[in-house]
Formats: structure tokens, C-alpha cells, sequence
């Protein structure tokens, strides 16, 4: 007896720490460190001239506020169109999709090839495929060719030398590489929806147009903006498809040119203080993104069912009083 | 009446569905015909046909000492195979330590990982290069998989599929029997993850294998480069003077392989990506 309550009485918590503790030991040292490193460095005056190094000289925040006069705006403004042109069709196609794959009425033949065809690009080396895109799309390259032997143009369009053109042609990747994925995540949000409550709309006479906006938008709510918030984080980090489109040069006129472009080419340079200040830029975006993600991951009325019910309740018992 | 208006929807999905799989698959019907076509074929315009010149394209791109790729191959084989499986061991080992233990700090350990579910990397890349460079890890390809061990994404889907898959009292009852804590995790914990570490396995693979940021910037001299940084050189001041062929065919090394092991395991893939819910 006094055995059994021995073993009973074991504690097995200190293997939870061991099990963990590879983990965390691995993000102290290669995220945690330098996190406080690079924030430390985003004070000082710290760069190379050649091989000389000047600094570093505490600056307090004079890093910050040059990288705010000079050209952060312009790149964060250039980064937000590249992944809005990207993303409203991507989001727009997927959702189309995913409503056809998913309705059992619309017979689609090959279902599954197309399924697997769209979700390729994904799977892709972006900076090969953004390689692959500078070849094709080069003034004599094959898509110039073939628009020119189709008579569809005069003379060969210079894709890269205008502004829409590169940013579209990066949007245009961005959007292949992703419609795929987001298709597979939407599709499998309205599987999960009631189907009876599909069914009972058809009874009442629902067109499809109705069902998708009264029935299926609404359902999957929760999964479009962690598909929004989640794509936005992406976008922040856009490189490798600019980088090697225009050859890390932002071409035209720096108008492709990126954060992590930016940020890429302080790291080049060796240019520790403004490497610094822009990475906590990022930091304070990624760590607003990162909070909405986790309140959306974590949230234990996901539907807001519970909080219409505490609300009713209050309402039932207001009115009671009254 | 109903009728003609659902066939007028199935044509328009079609219609639709064939348009946008073109798109995906006529660029790289575009590179493969390409590749087996010699620079001066290139130059004449574009043709449907393959050329027949893929041998001697692969034989210029294989013996060129200046894009050591037979290396890079290696080199990306080393890391990508080594994150998948490093990746995948130590999830499941945290999440493992999470699901299965009562410690005092188990919730506060949860919090912190999906707190820092989503954050990008290259955020702490400054820091992490100074890091390694004074750990004399720089130009090496350590600092490109062990960081690997600690992978929050992968850590939350291998938390989400014990929840579902793993019942505590198969630890109890091993416990029962004799088995050792880590015995019991190798033996039988990992056994019956074996799907969740597959789908993480092949994801992590072609993520590492696709990855430029931060190796581009760990690693300078050439015979360390995996293939992105490879594929970035061409695109290099003298990409004018390039044997477009050879460019081509480059390009073919770098992603046709991840293509055709997609193809055989693309089902698999494809229902793997919602296992989860969360991709990078």
C-alpha cells in the first residue's frame, strides 16, 4: 500500500522541462540574442567606409528618424502595392474556386488534377522561378516572341523598364505561387460548414450568388482574415521575387525595391546602425501581426457564439429588472 | 430552364479552372523546351518543339568551374535533408514535452510559441549574422540548420495532431510496462506521428530547399552555396554574355526535381497542407 502511493506520487515534471528545453535553449541563442543585438546596434552610429569602420557612437534615435525622412515610406509603400496587386486576385480567385470545388452540384470533371496543377507553383524555388520570369519576359524573350509572331503587338513591350510592368509582373508571381495554397485552406473552411444549413437555403429558393454571400462569406470569416493577416506577414518579408527580377537594383527607379531589399542591402553593406533601426520597424509590425494571429489561435469562442449568448442573458436580465 | 443554367455554370468552371492551369504549367512547359535548346536556337525566337541540345546543355552546365552545381546540389541536399530532419524530431519532442507533462511553466511555454508562431526571421538577421560570425560559424552550413530545432509553426501542428491522435493513457500504460520517458517518446510516440512528421517532413524540406535570405547572406565562398544563391549569380552584370541555354537548364536543375517528387506525392501534399492550418 504505502508502495503504490510511492509510485503514484511520482513526478514526472521535471521531463516536461527536459523535453523542452532544446527548444527554448535554441531560440535564446539564435533568435532571443539577437534580437537584443540588433536592437542595441539600431542606437549606435555603426558602418563600414570602405574597410574602415566608423562608430560605434551612441546616436540615441537619429538612425530611426533619418530612415523615416529618407526612403522607409517609400519602400514600405512599395512593398504594399506589389502584395495588394497579388493578393485581391488571389483571394478573390480562391474563393471562387473553393466554392466550385466544394459545391456537390457543379460536377468538375478532373477535380483532382486541377486541385494539384493550381498548388505546383507554390512548391516552387521563387528565386528560380523569378529567374525564369526575367528570362521570358525580357525584351527578346519568348512571351515578347510569341506576341510578336501572333501579330497581338508591333514591337516588343519592355516589361521591366516601366513601373506597372515590373510591379505587376512581381504581383503576377506572387499570385501564382499563392492562389493554390489558399484555394486548399478555403475549401477546406466551407467543408466544415453545415451542410444542412446549404440545404435549407436551397428549400427557400437561394440562388448561387445568395448562398455565397449570405451563407458561405459569413461562415468563413474567421479563416479570411487569418488568410489576410497571414498573407500580409508574407508580404512584409517580400524578397527573393524582386531581388532577382531586377537584380537587387528595385528597377525602375528603386519602385520595386522592398524592405527586406532594403534591409538586405544595409546587411551587405555592413551598415549595422540603420540594419538595426529598420529591423525593429519590422519587428514592431511583425509583432502587431503576430498578436492578431495569436489572438485568432487562441481564442476560445472562435464564432462568437458564446459572447451572443452573454449578451442575450444580459439583455433577458435587464430586462427582468426593468 | 434550371437546367441550362447549372451547364452554363460547369462550362464557365471549366473554362475558368483550364485558363488558370495553363498559367501554372505554360511557364514551365515554356523552361523544359528551353533547356533543350542551344543558345543560337534561343536566339532565333521561340519554337513549341524541343530542340536537341539538352545533353549539350546539361554537359556545359555540369562542367562549368565557374557554377560549381554538382556542389551546390550537395550542398542543399545536406541542409534541406538535415532541417526536415531536425525539424521534425525536436517539434515533436517540445510539443511532446507540452501535451504530455504537468510543469508549472507548461502554459506559459505554450503562450510564448504561438506567440511567436508567425514571426518572420529576417527580423533578427543582423544580430543572427554578428552571432555566428563571432561563433566562427559563418561561410558554414551549421548556422543554416540549427536553428531549425526550435520551429514554432511546425512545433503548433505537432501539438494539434497529438490533441487528436495521441490518447495520454497509451503514456500511462507505457509507464506501466517499464518504459523509460525517452523510451517511450522513440518507441512509441514517434511511431504513431508518422503522419504528421511526413507532411512537415516534405515541407520543411522544400522550404529549406527554396530558402535564399539567409544563406545568401551566411555563406561567401562558392563551393558552400546551395542553389538559390547559385540561380541569383546568373542574374549577375554579365547575364548578356550567358549561354541562354545554359541559364535554362539551370533553372531546370533548381526546380524540376521538387516537381516530380510533388507529382508522385502530390495527394499526399495537397491534404497535408489543411492537416495544419498553418504554413509559413
Amino acid at each position: 500500500m504505502p508502495n503504490e502511493k510511492k509510485i503514484k506520487s511520482v513526478s514526472y515534471a521535471k521531463w516536461g522541462y527536459i523535453f523542452i528545453l532544446p527548444f527554448f535553449l535554441t531560440y535564446a541563442i539564435f533568435s532571443v540574442i539577437p534580437l537584443v543585438d540588433t536592437i542595441r546596434n539600431s542606437f549606435y552610429e555603426y558602418y563600414y567606409s570602405g574597410l574602415k569602420a566608423i562608430g560605434p557612437n551612441w546616436v540615441g534615435f537619429a538612425n530611426y528618424a533619418e530612415m523615416l525622412a529618407a526612403d522607409l515610406p517609400k519602400y514600405a509603400w512599395n512593398t504594399f502595392v506589389m502584395w495588394i496587386l497579388g493578393f485581391i486576385p488571389q483571394i478573390v480567385v480562391a474563393l471562387v474556386l473553393a466554392s466550385w470545388f466544394t459545391d456537390a452540384r457543379l460536377k468538375i470533371h478532373g477535380k483532382q488534377f486541377f486541385k494539384v496543377v493550381i498548388y505546383l507553383p507554390n512548391l516552387i524555388m521563387a528565386s528560380a522561378f523569378a529567374m525564369l520570369f526575367f528570362a521570358m519576359f525580357s525584351n527578346s524573350g519568348p512571351v515578347n516572341n510569341i506576341l510578336l509572331s501572333m501579330g497581338v503587338i508591333g514591337e516588343a513591350i519592355r516589361f521591366m523598364e516601366s513601373t506597372f510592368g515590373a510591379r505587376t509582373l512581381v504581383a503576377l508571381m506572387n499570385f501564382l505561387m499563392w492562389f493554390g495554397n489558399t484555394t486548399i485552406m478555403l475549401m477546406a473552411a466551407i467543408m466544415g460548414i453545415n451542410p444542412s444549413i446549404f440545404e435549407a437555403a436551397e428549400l427557400d429558393g437561394c440562388t448561387h450568388i445568395q448562398k455565397f454571400f449570405k451563407i458561405t462569406l459569413p461562415q468563413i470569416k474567421p479563416l479570411l482574415t487569418y488568410t489576410l493577416i497571414t498573407s500580409l506577414i508574407g508580404g512584409l518579408q517580400m524578397f527573393d521575387v524582386p531581388q532577382i527580377l531586377t537584380g537587387g537594383q528595385g528597377a525602375p527607379d528603386r519602385t520595386t525595391m522592398t524592405l527586406i531589399m532594403y534591409l538586405n542591402n544595409h546587411l551587405q553593406a555592413k551598415n549595422y546602425g540603420m540594419a538595426g533601426a529598420l529591423s525593429v520597424f519590422l519587428f514592431i509590425i511583425s509583432g502587431a501581426l503576430c498578436w492578431i494571429v495569436f489572438k485568432m489561435n487562441t481564442d476560445p469562442d472562435p464564432d462568437g457564439s458564446k459572447f451572443a449568448a452573454k449578451r442575450a442573458r444580459n439583455a433577458a436580465k435587464k430586462g427582468g429588472n426593468a | 430552364m434550371q437546367n441550362k443554367k447549372s451547364s452554363g455554370r460547369t462550362i464557365l468552371a471549366h473554362a475558368v479552372l483550364i485558363i488558370l492551369a495553363f498559367m501554372c504549367l505554360f511557364f514551365f512547359y515554356i523552361l523544359i523546351i528551353n533547356a533543350t535548346r542551344s543558345h543560337a536556337q534561343l536566339q532565333l525566337g521561340f519554337s513549341a518543339l524541343p530542340g536537341s541540345s539538352l545533353i549539350t546543355n546539361l554537359m556545359n552546365v555540369l562542367n562549368d568551374p565557374a557554377i560549381p552545381i554538382v556542389k551546390g546540389i550537395q550542398n542543399s541536399l545536406i541542409v534541406s535533408g538535415c532541417c526536415a530532419a531536425i525539424v521534425t524530431y525536436f517539434s515533436a519532442l517540445t510539443a511532446y514535452g507540452i501535451y504530455a507533462y504537468d510543469f508549472k511553466l507548461k502554459h506559459a511555454a505554450f503562450t510564448f510559441i504561438m506567440a511567436i508562431l508567425v514571426m518572420p526571421t529576417q527580423v533578427t538577421a543582423l544580430g543572427f549574422l554578428r552571432l555566428i560570425t563571432n561563433m566562427g560559424m559563418d561561410d558554414s552550413l551549421l548556422p543554416l540548420i540549427l536553428p531549425s530545432v526550435a520551429s514554432p509553426s511546425v512545433f503548433y501542428f505537432m501539438h494539434s495532431y497529438m490533441q487528436s491522435s495521441l490518447p495520454k493513457e497509451l503514456i500511462e500504460a507505457a509507464r506501466i510496462d517499464g518504459s523509460g520517458e525517452f523510451g517511450t517518446f522513440n518507441r512509441i510516440v514517434m511511431p504513431i506521428m508518422k503522419p504528421a512528421i511526413a507532411v512537415q517532413a516534405i515541407f520543411t524540406f522544400v522550404g529549406s530547399w527554396n530558402n535564399y535570405f539567409i544563406p545568401a547572406l551566411v555563406i561567401t565562398s562558392k563551393n558552400k552555396q546551395t542553389l538559390p544563391i547559385m540561380i541569383a549569380t546568373l542574374r549577375g552584370a554579365d547575364y548578356m554574355n550567358f549561354d541562354m541555354g545554359k541559364i535554362y537548364m539551370m533553372i531546370t536543375i533548381a526546380i524540376v526535381p521538387i516537381i516530380i517528387v510533388y507529382l508522385f506525392l502530390s495527394k499526399f501534399i495537397v491534404e497535408g497542407v489543411t492537416l495544419g492550418g498553418v504554413k509559413e
